[in-house]
């Protein structure tokens, strides 16, 4: 092309619009979008377990609302100071870190005294997601990670620190006042305890506690009914895949009836329903397609189910989500949808 | 949502359709420009050699570009004119293309309708000519050479004929006006493609949300032997060659083929009204319906505009700018061009002119991927959009392609409802095209 021509087409550039001239931008298709961010998500899934964090605070009393403050300080804080460490945005106001440091919370007992807290909310932060690269990139649930930390640190403080110690609820027999003496968390203990040593205890009268206002558990797990509030919210505002929390608590269920436990009360006692539906479901951390997500949830029920009988945890929860974590990124890869008109998934592997 | 409960493939996303902006105005006859910029290339295929020079008078529907090759579509000139030029221009996709430049005249006669064979007694044969003769490509925006699908090979039989009536993107409402206004041709120009590959029958595959199109076009094909309306689903993207013809044959049609693989043929209506005009009166492609529309203009509507008609006529034509326009579209929302000025010309592939205002142009810079699954769920090719991505970013070509970049058309639907802002399409394009580099070494 000659200069002289060009320089001809460029005063032919057309004018004929009327009104200014706008300031047009650049960009790719598609052009329009869904109106989900990830501040939006991660606000929705606050906004489901306010109710349970006011019930539990209520419950709790200020020590509990307390150990749920440090830990959000801790995560929120955290997750600043590692970004200004290593030189990246901070990006505290995504709400990630807050949404962590207060599921952490959540799973602290009421009592548990602050500066523990406060180290399960920075080891949650800087172990269990900074240390992966950030938000999206960390394998384990961050919150959990952060409580397992503490776990395994604090173990008695971890198990006494609640309201109602298990003893006193417990058939006042000898041998499982022996077994309180040690300490346990709550009735599960003693359930499994229970059927090992053929006792015949009532525990169905535990239940009601458990759906409204249970005293020995953690802050999150003070009202079965509230936890489920929170999972309809997340389920109606289409931030979780329903399969997860059904899964994962149903083989619970089925397995604990099947080995001679009230099902209900396997249902709604301990970490269950928390951890199926604000632990298990966090994106991050479980597989993408939803046969994926069928079985890394069947398996966290398989080895909540493995822990709470044939271990001598008190709880499973928090070990069995952490673990099938792990395995997230193999299901993802073994799981892998096939696509469209393919006949198998082997040509593509 | 109206228009939900009918049949529909998996995956895809809503988004808010807006049709309404321009669903109601009749298709006008857009002014005819002083000058027209006609690129050579509008199809996919091998590139035309101009038949006119500069200075040479041409007339409404004469040939002006044409090549030997199988797949092709010459091009026609769209006014009565003068040459002034043949040379580079920018086209709508930024890329450089040979275009013919013609000044139109003051006067502009009307076409002349050619004395043409009864429609009703044309072979197959001939109908392949005149879709060739008429410069015809798939209106729907890809742009293919009609005459090119209208040979299916000896070995792959075509038994169904799919006219894509979907429309699924967005504000566009041009196949939804021709549908209203022009029911009796859409049909005669399916009769045309149905025998042109032997089919034993036509469906015309819409979406819910034009149940007065669906009215027409049934009383249309009442009394038409083989041929059919099925309505679909109000779901993007209902109208994708691969999505239709699954939904409604059931036939799967295998990655990297076309649908002759599975015994079908789809056209846009556009082509079916284009091939009738053709036939009937021997009118080739040189104008075609356009929707102007958008929150950004005065007054959307839908016109029939010359091919090389630049935008900026079109958007003058639809009352100019209105509020604050922030992005100019030709195509849909989902998959159009991004232009920084409105100079591009209308090919035949143009289906719209759209121009968004801020809040409907949500752009903000990509951040991390939290791994939510929306991409993985929205995909109607059932990939994994987000690992594309992240293939993409480390450039590991080979694990883009494991998760399916190849099988990627583009329709957006991962971007669009991802709530990280990740443009996925971007890097499954990348990808693509470093993938077919990669593969002719």
């Amino acid at each position: 092309m000659e200069p002289a021509e060009g320089r001809a087409r460029e005063k032919k550039v057309p004018r004929e619009v009327s009104g200014q001239a706008p300031l047009l931008h650049m960009g790719v298709s598609p052009h329009i979008r869904a109106a989900d961010t990830t501040t939006r998500i991660m606000g929705w899934v606050i906004i489901a377990v306010l109710p349970l964090t006011v019930y539990g605070v209520y419950i709790g009393g200020f020590k509990a609302f307390l150990v749920i403050a440090m830990s959000v300080i801790g995560a929120v804080a955290t997750e600043a100071i590692i970004q200004r460490i290593r030189h990246i945005p901070v990006t505290i106001s995504d709400l990630s870190a807050l949404l962590t440091g207060l599921l952490l919370g959540l799973t602290l007992p009421p009592r548990l005294p602050w500066w523990i807290a406060l180290m399960g909310g920075v080891a949650a932060i800087a172990l269990g997601k900074q240390v992966f690269g950030g938000l999206g990139h960390n394998i384990f649930n961050p919150a959990l990670v952060g409580r397992a930390v503490i776990f395994v640190s604090y173990p008695a403080y971890m198990t006494t620190s609640y309201l109602v110690r298990g003893q006193a609820f417990v058939v006042n027999t000898p041998t499982i006042r022996a077994l309180n003496s040690v300490t346990t968390a709550t009735p599960l203990f003693v359930a499994g305890q229970v059927r090992d040593h053929q006792l015949a205890v009532n525990t169905a009268r535990y239940i009601g506690p458990y759906l409204w206002g249970n005293p020995w558990g953690c802050i999150g797990e003070v009202s079965a009914i509230l936890i489920l509030l929170g999972l309809g919210i997340l389920l109606y505002q289409g931030l979780v895949d329903w399969r997860i929390p059904v899964c994962m608590a149903g083989t619970v269920v089925l397995l604990s009836w099947a080995l001679g436990m009230n099902p209900i009360l396997a249902a709604v006692s301990g970490g269950l329903l928390f951890g199926a539906c604000f632990m298990a479901t966090d994106y991050v951390t479980n597989p993408m397609t939803a046969w994926g997500k069928v079985v890394f949830s069947v398996g966290c029920g398989l080895v909540t189910v493995v822990l709470r009988f044939y271990s001598n945890l008190p709880e499973g929860v928090m070990f069995a989500i952490l673990l099938m974590n792990g395995f997230t990124p193999m299901i993802d890869r073994y799981m892998k949808p096939r696509p469209f008109g393919h006949k198998s998934v082997v040509s593509q592997a | 949502m109206s228009g939900r409960g009918y049949r529909t493939f998996r995956g895809g996303v809503h988004p808010p359709t807006h049709k309404e902006l321009s669903s109601s105005k009749a298709v006008t006859q857009a002014p005819v420009p002083a000058e027209v910029v006609i690129p050579l290339n509008q199809h996919i295929g091998a590139p035309n050699v101009p038949l006119v020079s500069p200075g040479d008078r041409v007339d409404v529907g004469q040939k002006i570009g044409e090549t030997e090759a199988f797949v092709s579509a010459p091009v026609h000139s769209s006014v009565a004119g003068t040459v002034r030029a043949v040379e580079d221009v920018r086209n709508f996709t930024g890329a450089i293309v040979r275009a013919v430049v013609i000044t139109a005249d003051a006067e502009q006669p009307a076409f002349a309708a050619a004395r043409m064979k009864p429609v009703g007694e044309l072979t197959a044969d001939e109908i392949r000519r005149l879709a060739r003769e008429g410069g015809l490509v798939g209106m729907g925006g890809a742009a293919f050479p009609t005459h090119v699908k209208l040979t299916p090979p000896r070995d792959k039989p075509v038994d169904t004929v799919l006219l894509n009536a979907c429309e699924c993107e967005p504000f566009l409402t041009c196949d939804h006006r021709l549908m209203l206004e022009r029911p009796a041709h859409i049909v005669e120009g399916l009769k045309l493609l149905v025998r042109a590959v032997g089919a034993e029958r036509g469906i015309i595959g819409i979406e819910a949300n034009k149940m007065d199109a669906v009215d027409g076009l049934r009383a249309a094909v009442s009394s038409e032997p083989g041929l059919d309306v099925a309505v679909l689903d109000v779901k993007y993207p209902e109208g994708s060659e691969k999505q239709l013809i699954s939904v409604v044959t059931g036939r799967k049609v295998p990655p990297g083929m076309l649908p002759g693989e599975v015994g079908c043929l789809v056209q846009n209506v556009g082509t079916s009204v284009a091939l009738y005009e053709m036939a009937s009166i021997g009118k080739p492609l040189y104008e075609r319906v356009v929707t102007v529309t958008g929150p950004g203009l005065r007054s959307p509507g839908n016109f029939l505009a010359k091919i090389g008609t630049r935008i900026s006529m079109l958007i003058e034509a639809a009352g100019g700018w209105a509020g604050e326009p922030a992005r100019l579209i030709m195509g849909g929302p989902m998959t159009g061009w991004a232009q920084e000025e409105p100079v591009a010309s209308v090919v035949k592939g143009t289906s719209g002119v759209l121009v968004l205002t801020p809040e409907l142009v949500d752009a903000r810079d990509e951040h991390a991927c939290v791994r939510c699954g929306k991409c993985v769920e929205a995909c109607p090719m059932f990939l994994m959009p987000n690992y594309i991505a992240e293939a993409a970013i480390r450039e590991d070509w080979a694990k883009a392609e494991m998760y399916g970049a190849l099988d990627c058309f583009e329709c957006g639907c991962c971007s669009y409802t991802c709530p990280a802002y990740i443009p996925h399409v971007s890097y499954a394009r990348k990808a693509k095209a470093q993938l077919a580099a990669l593969k002719k070494r």
